[in-house]
């Protein structure tokens, strides 16, 4: 019951992960695509300054989770993945001081490297996370110990891939939502019609996903099981669909809120589908990592829910409290104050 | 090299640079707030313009502490996947809570404050930087909790073939991860102390700015003066700590080869010969010196290295260079802090003061460094002490993979490295904005 329980609070942590940073991976990842000028660039890095930070944490959290509540697919994971971790990490480091350093000199040469720093700091992780997540949902070639056999090249087939273009559309929609939500004028109407066209891409490429799913994976066993759990593929259907016609209506907040549920939705639809395993196996079910092989002692899944529910609304609310405190529009004037970037 | 070498270096590369950045957070954050209050209680703007001009170098610095502490987190799973699976029930969890009640706390309540000049009520805003400071300092409880596991673990149980938490309790109130808080604090906010003071001094040695940064000066010294004496005595019960817990540590600090039954000499001078198990030269003994420090009384018995196998020893040289490096900078700071206070309302008339501060700025991380050297070479050959080793605790991985992170996380970390400090050094010899 308890690992249950912490299995779908791990996944629960990876949703909102994907939720919160996936806007200011989208943002960054859009900077040469909205960025006309420096005063646009500014603005949209502004849009996601008091929170990117925060947002990440839910990264550390998420794995800081695996680690303790499934030590051993802490273990089999981050030690498969290698390569691909580490680039992830060098992304994430260079996307943070990218956001950091790029206002601290005023020179043309040294904004643009840490505009490039932010660009790949931020379209890097989206991709790597999509391919390392549809690898996982497809099984990893992972022996009776754990060990993962063969390279980590082995991740760039057609599913990892796939998995990679979906993270990459779902944040990169995301982050152009954000962008016409919290920006006026001209770069919001280039947010918005960048929205607009793009949402037809993102219905193909999340049908594609989906359907590639079938093909690849065993994650609908459990929905074909008990049916009623196809709720969690349809709310953010329903949310994509919806988000077209909140786009046409120019409610930017009301389809990011959607674009929010859409990458939630299917970061849930993918876990729920693992489940009870965490890492399978594609060399035999028998070496996958499941909740019951990698399960923490009971005293200590008991004291981390202890913690975790007092602690993770804790967090959430607090988080909300700076989303609303800050959720203005930015305008020239927010570019002139102390701390802007 | 080899997967275990490579991981080795790879750890401890990260984690030094890491630390580079973490004490100055955890000193500067106490001391930001405790300007923005002053600021907010007093409304001299004096103290505005400290807040803003200190603030900006605490986030420059903040910036980098953030992003290579991912790589700590991370590289458990991916270098020492065997010891995660081993301890993650226990270890893994400290990291989780850490994460929950402390980073997130930090990390909002930062961008909260880093934007918020004109958007909080100034008491809010001063809010927010003390939650920052408050945040980082029990996250470094946290993390020296998880780190005291390894040092003398405590609260486990060995079941299902790894080791399991038994009480939670225990674990949290090991006594050597307070020794370690206490340790670590103190030194993070004698660097700070000195930070304030190094800076400060540049500008009162141009005699510009000068009540702002007679005013800086002086809340560096007291911070200094206070921590930097904590340090050392604290330190000292720190020492004999680890005497009873991990006497082949403490041998290997003071390169002691043979074991003595009435009363160990402390040299001052030694030259330590690891290959022949014996010192070149053992200068300016004190008679139960060793003794004395490690069990308060000149005719303690102390254990010497030769009473353990050699594959049970940690590398000696390195341990106990660090720990001489870390002994003797400890010492002179305080003495420094002292000068410092003594000279307090002559401070721009006593030039000589000022530039020794200015040139003191890296003494503390030096030593900060050296101290982690000696607890985390020290232990080896020991990932947690006793109970399972760094050579069994490495992941199943590629050679190749190991070494391409390696030199890649060095080449990154340099470069930033360099961009981080080149801006710190700029922004702190522009000086604060004219009031």
């Amino acid at each position: 019951m308890l690992e249950t329980i912490w299995f779908l609070l791990w996944g629960v942590l990876w949703a909102i992960y994907f939720t919160l940073d996936g806007y200011d991976l989208g943002v960054g990842s859009l900077i040469p695509v909205l960025g006309k000028t420096n005063r646009d660039r500014r603005i949209m890095l502004n849009t996601m300054g008091p929170f990117w930070d925060g947002n990440e944490v839910w990264l550390i959290t998420a794995g800081g989770v695996t680690f303790a509540a499934f030590p051993k697919a802490y273990a089999v994971m981050f030690s498969s993945l290698y390569t691909p971790l580490m680039l992830l990490l060098f992304a994430l480091i260079i996307r943070g001081v990218s956001l950091e350093f790029r206002h601290q000199v005023e020179n043309d040469t040294w904004r643009k490297v840490w505009d490039w720093g932010a660009t790949i700091g931020s379209f890097l992780p989206a991709l790597l996370f999509g391919v390392a997540f549809a690898n996982i949902f497809m099984g990893l070639p992972l022996d009776e110990h754990g060990v993962f056999q063969g390279s980590w090249l082995l991740l760039l087939n057609p599913y990892g891939l796939a998995g990679g273009l979906l993270f990459v559309a779902l944040f990169i929609m995301h982050g152009a939502l954000w962008l016409t939500a919290r920006t006026k004028g001209d770069l919001q109407q280039r947010a918005a019609a960048l929205a607009k066209n793009f949402w037809p891409i993102l219905i193909a490429i999340v049908s594609l996903f989906v359907v590639l799913t079938l093909m690849y994976t065993d994650l609908l066993n459990n929905y074909l099981r008990n049916p009623l759990m196809f709720v969690v593929l349809l709310v953010p259907v329903l949310a994509l669909v919806l988000m077209g016609r909140q786009i046409g209506r120019q409610d930017w907040w009301y389809a990011w809120g959607l674009s929010a549920v859409l990458i939630t939705g299917l970061t849930l639809f993918g876990v729920v589908g693992l489940y009870p395993t965490i890492l399978p196996s594609s060399i035999s079910l028998d070496y996958s990592v499941t909740i019951m092989n990698a399960a923490s002692s009971t005293l200590t899944l008991s004291i981390m829910l202890i913690v975790a529910l007092v602690f993770v609304p804790l967090v959430a609310f607090y988080q909300f409290w700076l989303h609303r405190t800050f959720s203005h529009k930015i305008t020239d004037h927010h570019l002139e104050q102390d701390g802007a970037y | 090299m080899d997967v275990l070498m490579l991981s080795r270096l790879q750890f401890a590369m990260a984690t030094m640079f890491h630390f580079i950045f973490v004490p100055l957070t955890l000193g500067l954050s106490i001391l930001v707030a405790i300007m923005e209050t002053k600021y907010v209680r007093t409304g001299d703007e004096l103290y505005k313009r400290m807040t803003k001009f200190w603030g900006k170098l605490f986030v420059i610095n903040f910036v980098l502490g953030v992003v290579t502490g991912i790589t700590l987190e991370f590289q458990f799973g991916t270098n020492w996947s065997r010891y995660s699976e081993y301890v993650g029930d226990i270890f893994g969890s400290l990291l989780a809570i850490e994460a929950t009640t402390a980073f997130f706390l930090e990390s909002t309540f930062l961008g909260a404050w880093i934007f918020g000049w004109h958007i909080l009520s100034p008491k809010m805003h001063a809010a927010c930087i003390w939650l920052v400071a408050i945040a980082s300092n029990v996250s470094a409880l946290w993390i020296l909790i998880a780190n005291a596991f390894m040092q003398n673990p405590v609260g486990y149980v060995l079941r299902n073939g790894r080791a399991e938490l038994d009480n939670f309790f225990t674990v949290i109130t090991n006594p050597f991860a307070w020794q370690q808080y206490i340790h670590t604090l103190s030194a993070a906010f004698t660097l700070a102390g000195f930070f304030l003071m190094g800076v400060s001094a540049y500008h009162l040695l141009k005699k510009q700015h000068v009540e702002f940064f007679t005013k800086s000066f002086r809340m560096g010294m007291v911070f200094a003066l206070i921590f930097s004496i904590v340090v050392v005595i604290q330190g000292h019960h720190h020492a004999q700590e680890v005497t009873r817990i991990q006497p082949a540590k403490l041998a290997a600090m003071e390169s002691l080869w043979e074991s003595h039954e009435d009363g160990a000499p402390m040299y001052l001078f030694v030259v330590p010969d690891e290959k022949n198990e014996r010192n070149t030269i053992e200068f300016l003994g004190i008679p139960g010196g060793l003794s004395f420090l490690a069990h308060n009384s000149f005719s303690a018995p102390v254990q010497g290295l030769k009473d353990w196998p050699q594959e049970d020893r940690p590398p000696v040289l390195m341990t106990f260079l660090s720990f001489r490096a870390m002994v003797g900078i400890g010492t002179l700071l305080p003495i420094l802090a002292i000068w410092a206070y003594l000279r307090r309302n002559q401070l721009t008339n006593t030039p000589w003061l000022l530039k020794t501060m200015l040139m003191a700025i890296p003494l503390p991380y030096l030593a900060i460094e050296a101290g982690w050297i000696v607890a985390e070479v020290g232990r080896q050959p020991w990932i947690v002490y006793g109970l399972m080793r760094t050579a069994d605790a490495v992941s199943p991985i590629v050679t190749s993979e190991v070494a391409f992170s390696l030199v890649a996380l060095t080449v990154l970390y340099a470069l930033l490295g360099a961009v981080d400090i080149y801006l710190l050094y700029k922004f702190a010899k522009k000086g604060p904005v004219e009031a």
